[in-house]
C-alpha cells in the first residue's frame, strides 16, 4: 500500500543524501516507498556498510521538512475535446459532467509522489476521489506529447509521445523534458503541482 | 574530418560510458552495453576510456575515413578486413569492412582522439527512446559523417609511432576480450531480488537450473528472456513501483523474465527475483539473440569480490596497452 508519510519521509530522505554530495553515489533515486543509492563501481568500500552509515548520518542530523522538498510547480492544461479522448468516458463513468471532470482535475492540489516510466515522467498523487477510475482495458499505443491523464487516484503527463494506458482528459503545451536544459526535467519528486485551465488559443500561443 | 558510413550494419549508435545523475528524474545512465570492451578499444587507440566510440551489435559496418586515422575495434569477434583487438592504422579513403559477428554480439570502434560530438547532459551516448545524445539522437545510417577530431591525423600519426611491436598497419600483440563469451551457456552469477523470497521453491529452482536463452525482441533496453514460463509468486500482495537498476530481473505476469539492461526504465513495480552482479553484466551484454545463459546464486560480498576481480582485469589489460604506448 501507498503510505504517503512514507513517501514524504523517502523524499526528505533523498534531499539529506544528495545535499551530501558523496562522490561515490552517482544518483540518488525517492520511489514510492524506497530509496535507491546507485553508487560508482570503481568505489572500494564495503557498500552495504558505507550506505547504512551515511543513510544513519542523514538520520542524526536532521531531515528537511517536506515543504523544502521540491517546489511549486504550475502546469496550463487545455480540456478541449480534441485534446481529450477520454473526457466523455470519464464524465460517463463517473456521474459527472465532462466541464465538472475538468475542473475538478484543474482544483486539486498535487505532489509528485514519484519520477518513472520514462525521463520526465511524473506520478502525482491527490487527485479528487470522484475522479478515480482504474487504467483502460487496453493501453493506446501512442499517447501524443504533453497528454494529460488519470487513473486510479493519481495524474500524470506525458512527457513524449509513448505508449500509454491512462484516461486522457487534457494535454499541456509545456515541454516536461528537454535534454537540452540545464534542468532538462519540469518535475522532481516532491513538487507541489496545480494546473491552470487554459483555452485552444492560450495553448497555442505557447507555440509548441 | 569525418568519417563516413557506406553501409550501416545493425543498430550501430555512438556511445560512451553514459550520463549520470539524471536517474531521479527518470533518466537512465544508458550508454556502452560493454562498458569493459568500449574502455579497452579507447586504450587500444590512446584514448582516456570512456570517449565515445561506435557500438556495433550483430553486423558490422562498411566505413570511409577522411583522413589518416588509428582505429581498434575491441569486444566480440566479427568477420573484417582489418585484425581486431589492437590499434590498427587506417589511411584515408581506404574502406574498413566489418561483416557478422562470429563470437558475442557487440564491439566497440574507437578512433584516436574520439568522436567530437556535442555532449548532452553530459554524455555523447545515444539514448534512443529519448532521440537525444550522440549523432541525432538515432542509430546510424547510410551517407553519415560523424566527426573527427580536428587534429586526428596528426595524432593517429604521432600515437602510432609510439607504439612497440609493429607490423605494418598494425601491431604484433592484441589485447584480451574479457567478454566475448568462450562457450554458451554462459555462467551469470546473481544475488537474490528483493521478491525472491515471493517465489516458491520450484520456482526459485526453475529460475536457477533454467538455460536460458535471450529472446529476439531483446534491446538496449532489456533482454527478454525464453525459457519454460516461472511459475507466478506465491505472494501476490501489491508491489509498489520501486527503483530498478542496471541488471535487475524482473518477472512479468507471463513468467518470462526480463533482465534491465543499458537502456532500462529507473522504476518499475514487476517482482524481482534477482539483481545480476555488476561484473557479469558486460557478459551477458555479448549474447545476441538466441544465446545461451544460466545464473548461479551467490552473496553480495561475492558480487563484490567479482565487481573488484572485474576490475582488475581490466585496469591489468589497461596497463599492457599503455606498456605498449611507452608509458
Amino acid at each position: 500500500m501507498l503510505d504517503l508519510e512514507v513517501n514524504a519521509f523517502v523524499q526528505r530522505l533523498a534531499a539529506a543524501v544528495h545535499a551530501r554530495g558523496e562522490p561515490w553515489i552517482r544518483d540518488v533515486v525517492p520511489a514510492l516507498g524506497g530509496l535507491a543509492l546507485h553508487f560508482d563501481p570503481g568505489f572500494d568500500g564495503v557498500i552495504s556498510d558505507v550506505a547504512a552509515e551515511l543513510i544513519e548520518r542523514c538520520l542524526k542530523d536532521g531531515l528537511p521538512d517536506a515543504e523544502n522538498v521540491g517546489r511549486e510547480v504550475e502546469v496550463p492544461v487545455c480540456y478541449d475535446r480534441v485534446f481529450a479522448p477520454d473526457l466523455e468516458e470519464v464524465a460517463a463513468k463517473t456521474g459527472l459532467s465532462p466541464e465538472d471532470v475538468a475542473a475538478r482535475h484543474a482544483k486539486g492540489e498535487y505532489r509528485v509522489l514519484m519520477m518513472g516510466f520514462a525521463p520526465g515522467h511524473a506520478y502525482m498523487g491527490g487527485l479528487d476521489a470522484k475522479l478515480a477510475l482504474s487504467r483502460r482495458a487496453t493501453p493506446r499505443a501512442v499517447v501524443p506529447m504533453g497528454s494529460v491523464a488519470i487513473a486510479n487516484e493519481q495524474t500524470v503527463v506525458y512527457p513524449y509521445a509513448i505508449a500509454g494506458g491512462w484516461n486522457i482528459i487534457g494535454r499541456t503545451p509545456l515541454v516536461l523534458f528537454d535534454a537540452k536544459r540545464d534542468q532538462p526535467s519540469l518535475f522532481a519528486a516532491g513538487d507541489r503541482v496545480r494546473f491552470r485551465a487554459i483555452s485552444g488559443a492560450e495553448f497555442e500561443g505557447f507555440g509548441r | 574530418m569525418t568519417l563516413r558510413i557506406l553501409r550501416p550494419g545493425i543498430l550501430m549508435t555512438v556511445q560512451d560510458e553514459g550520463r549520470h545523475g539524471y536517474q531521479h528524474v527518470g533518466l537512465c545512465p544508458g550508454g556502452a552495453m560493454d562498458p569493459v570492451a568500449l574502455a579497452l578499444a579507447n586504450a587500444l587507440v590512446g584514448n582516456d576510456v570512456d570517449e565515445a566510440a561506435l557500438e556495433l551489435t550483430i553486423l558490422g559496418p562498411d566505413l570511409e575515413f577522411g583522413a589518416d586515422t588509428l582505429i581498434a575495434v575491441c569486444g566480440a569477434e566479427f568477420e573484417a578486413n582489418i585484425p581486431l583487438n589492437r590499434p590498427v592504422w587506417v589511411q584515408a579513403g581506404k574502406l574498413v569492412h566489418i561483416g557478422r559477428v562470429t563470437r558475442g554480439a557487440r564491439a566497440y570502434l574507437a578512433v584516436a582522439g574520439g568522436l567530437p560530438i556535442e555532449p548532452v547532459l553530459g554524455s555523447r551516448s545515444t539514448y534512443l527512446p529519448g532521440r537525444f545524445g550522440g549523432h541525432e539522437g538515432r542509430t546510424l545510417r547510410r551517407g553519415d559523417a560523424i566527426p573527427l577530431a580536428a587534429n586526428v591525423a596528426a595524432l593517429s600519426r604521432e600515437r602510432f609511432e609510439k607504439l612497440k611491436g609493429k607490423n605494418g598497419r598494425s601491431v604484433r600483440w592484441w589485447a584480451p576480450p574479457l567478454t566475448a563469451p568462450d562457450r554458451e551457456p554462459i555462467l551469470v552469477h546473481v544475488i537474490e531480488g528483493e521478491h525472491y523470497g515471493r517465489f516458491d521453491g520450484v520456482a526459485q529452482r526453475a529460475f536457477l537450473d533454467t538455460i536460458w536463452s535471450i529472446a529476439a525482441d531483446s534491446n538496449r533496453m532489456g533482454f527478454r528472456l525464453g525459457g519454460a514460463p516461472l511459475a507466478r509468486p506465491t505472494d501476490e500482495s501489491e508491489i509498489l513501483s520501486a527503483p530498478t537498476c542496471l541488471g535487475t530481473v524482473q518477472v512479468p505476469a507471463n513468467g518470462q523474465p526480463i533482465v534491465l539492461m543499458a537502456d532500462h526504465q529507473t522504476t518499475g513495480g514487476y517482482p524481482r527475483i534477482a539483481e545480476i552482479a555488476w561484473a557479469d553484466v558486460p557478459r551477458l551484454a555479448q549474447l545476441a539473440p538466441g544465446g545461451k545463459v544460466h545464473f548461479a546464486r551467490c552473496s553480495l560480498d561475492i558480487a563484490a569480490q567479482l565487481r573488484k576481480a572485474m576490475r582488475e582485469r581490466l585496469e591489468a589489460a589497461l596497463h599492457g596497452i599503455a606498456w605498449e604506448y611507452g608509458n
